[in-house]
């Protein structure tokens, strides 16, 4: 048995398998399937400062190997969040880290500073990267000198580990990466979905309600991996990686690039097992190449 | 409720016309209890066009074999996949999902149907009968080449038939049909699933003769368990998971506009 312990900016995961924002919910729903202590921690949806409906139905098309949603952070706000759901999620057995999002920089702020009180939360992954919301989110993301800003300015008020996590819907991810790490920030999560649209050739309409949406799942596996690599000899700061991970080659693949911890997105929604499965495939994988550490795979592509 | 993903052996597969088939489905374990009105997410091998998982309701349970069946239309890919499978092969499943239709407080019940939309009121039929309830049953097909079951549905309360084209049992949509002229009428509680346009049509003729009615909505769906809040439709507390507050709805909350 390998030893698949993480250990980043001081936080200590279990093992390398993470749940992606948006794609996990609260963990709820997946505790009537397995048991949440096995993951190394769950990336929860997007939390912001007050409701949002999100955006209309319908929000989802399936498209060549991945799919395309125009969820628009739908949630009931931080104080729902601290007062309802933040007491089922202290005490469970894997690292809990909330995905900060809002359409202005005082949002952000004020998201973060009320997830800053509570115990038990180790990190946020601040969302600059959200292609689903009219104002803010992704605009934060795409432009290195409001990155710096929007990651300075919460990281101002937050005291614990602070992610970013990164848009593809750009032209330089490296430049994006340095500018997060300028703001302050200690890891960098990537990618968020590109930026994508489908269209109904019969109603000649757009399949989505906002018409462009983020495009998710194997689909955009090349392109993930490739950022990870990039950023990895970009800057110093460990990288959680994700972006079409169905199985453990796609995490090792990952890993093997430059992320530290992966997370899993668009896979749990096809199967509901395939976190478990990943961190099983894993150790297994290490075994056969006699690798004693996950943390020996990080970075180690072999590159001539 | 626990959910599981379980591989199921295909030990049948009957085709009830050009357009419909029954998948029989047995489980190698003991099934777990299933209601009325619950779905399935099916996972469909071999199509490079079906990356996400096909939600069905459940069209009947037989607990003694240890199978599932499901009413399937064909419609695209996935479906058309599925028709294919023959006994012997697998099929993964993610079980049972949803919420389900309610136990009535009366025996003055219609189940209404339309398409591939009857899929459930087999199994809702079956359910009442063990609750000591012969529900009525209204099913609507396209055509008479379409009809299928009838005797089933039979075994199960007194059945009312119409279609498109008239060529079996009363012609038009079920909303046009004799049952509906009744004034009052007889029932305490109406059932509904089929076409969002029919469901719709149902819930404003049952609302307006005053009689309660629950539909069971087929929004697009991504996951079926919850957590991708793709499947949403508007309700008077908001946005609500058809795949986990639904799919089944007391009609008089729904808003109906994003459902086209
Ligand atoms: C809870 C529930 C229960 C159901 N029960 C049954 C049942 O018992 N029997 C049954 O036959 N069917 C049932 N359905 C419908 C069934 O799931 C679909 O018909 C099936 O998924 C079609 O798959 P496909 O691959 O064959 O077709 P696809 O190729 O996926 O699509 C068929 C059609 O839908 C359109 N479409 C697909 N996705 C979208 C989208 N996001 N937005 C707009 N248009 C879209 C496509 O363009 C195409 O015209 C149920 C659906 C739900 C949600
Ligand atoms: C339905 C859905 C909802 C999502 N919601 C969020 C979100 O709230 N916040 C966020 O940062 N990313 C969100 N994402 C993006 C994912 O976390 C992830 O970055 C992206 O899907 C790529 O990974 P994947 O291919 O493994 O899914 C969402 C993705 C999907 C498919
Ligand atoms: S389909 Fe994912 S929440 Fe309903």
């Amino acid at each position: 048995m390998a030893d698949l312990k993480i250990s980043i900016a001081g936080m200590e995961f279990k093992n390398p398998v993470t749940t992606a924002s948006g794609c996990f919910g609260y963990g709820e729903e997946f505790r009537d399937f397995y048991d949440l202590g096995l993951l190394g921690g769950i990336f929860v949806k997007a939390v912001t400062g007050s409701n949002r409906n999100g955006n209309k139905y319908p929000r989802m098309a399936e498209t060549p190997s991945g799919m395309l949603n125009s969820v628009g952070l739908q949630n009931k706000g931080v104080d729902h969040f601290c007062e309802v759901i933040y007491p089922g999620l202290k005490d469970l057995n894997t690292q809990i880290i909330v995905n900060v999002s809002g359409s202005t920089i005082e949002e952000y702020v004020k998201v973060a500073e009320r997830i800053n009180e509570l115990e038990g939360i180790p990190a946020i992954e601040l969302n600059i990267s959200c292609p689903n919301v009219k104002e803010g989110g992704m605009a934060f993301g795409v432009v290195p000198s409001t990155a710096t800003e929007v990651t300075r300015a919460v990281r101002d008020v937050y005291k614990k580990v602070l992610m970013v996590k990164l848009s593809p819907n750009v032209t330089s991810i490296s430049e994006m990466a340095k500018a997060v790490v300028d703001g302050g920030a200690d890891v960098l999560t990537l990618i968020n979905t590109l930026l994508g649209m489908a269209i109904n050739a019969e109603t000649q309409k757009p399949v989505i309600s906002t018409i462009t949406g983020g495009l998710s799942g194997p689909a955009i596996k090349p392109v993930a991996l490739r950022m990870v690599w990039q950023v990895f000899k970009a800057v110093d700061v460990p990288i959680v990686g994700l972006g079409g991970i169905m199985n453990a080659t796609d995490a090792i693949e990952f890993m093997l690039a430059g992320a530290s911890v992966i997370q899993v997105g668009t896979a749990n929604l096809i199967d509901p097992m395939v976190a478990p499965k990943i961190v099983k495939g894993i150790n297994e994988y290490l075994d056969r190449h006699n690798i004693p550490s996950a943390r020996d795979i990080i970075g180690a592509l072999k590159v001539c | 409720m626990k959910k599981f993903a379980h591989d199921f052996q295909v030990v049948g597969n009957t085709r009830l016309n050009t357009r419909h088939f029954i998948l029989e489905l047995k489980a190698a374990v003991p099934l777990p209890e299933i209601l009325p009105g619950q779905f399935v997410q099916v996972l469909v091998h071999n199509s490079p066009s079906t990356f996400l998982r096909r939600p069905f309701s459940i069209h009947f349970v037989d607990y003694s074999t240890n199978t599932l069946r499901l009413l399937v239309q064909v419609k695209g890919e996935g479906t058309r996949h599925m028709g294919m499978l023959a006994p012997g092969d697998t099929l993964n499943l993610v079980y049972p999902l949803g919420n389900s239709f309610s136990v009535p407080a009366t025996h003055k019940v219609l189940l209404v149907g339309g398409g591939a939309g009857v899929a459930p009121l087999m199994f809702m039929g079956d359910y009442l009968n063990k609750k000591n309830i012969r529900p009525d049953f209204l099913v609507g097909f396209r055509s008479a080449d379409e009809v299928s079951q009838i005797d089933e549905y039979s075994k199960f309360g007194k059945v009312y038939l119409s279609t498109d084209d008239g060529s079996m049992g009363e012609k038009g949509f079920v909303t046009q049909h004799s049952v509906f002229k009744q004034s009052p009428l007889p029932y305490d509680r109406i059932y509904c699933c089929g076409p969002d346009a029919m469901m719709h049509a149902v819930s404003k003729l049952a609302a307006e003769k005053g009689v309660a009615c629950e539909v069971s909505l087929e929004n697009f769906m991504a996951c079926g368990y919850g957590v991708c809040l793709c499947c949403i439709t508007q309700t008077d507390k908001g946005n609500e998971r058809v795949c986990i507050e639904g799919p089944v709805f007391d009609a008089a909350r729904l808003k109906w506009q994003s459902n086209g």
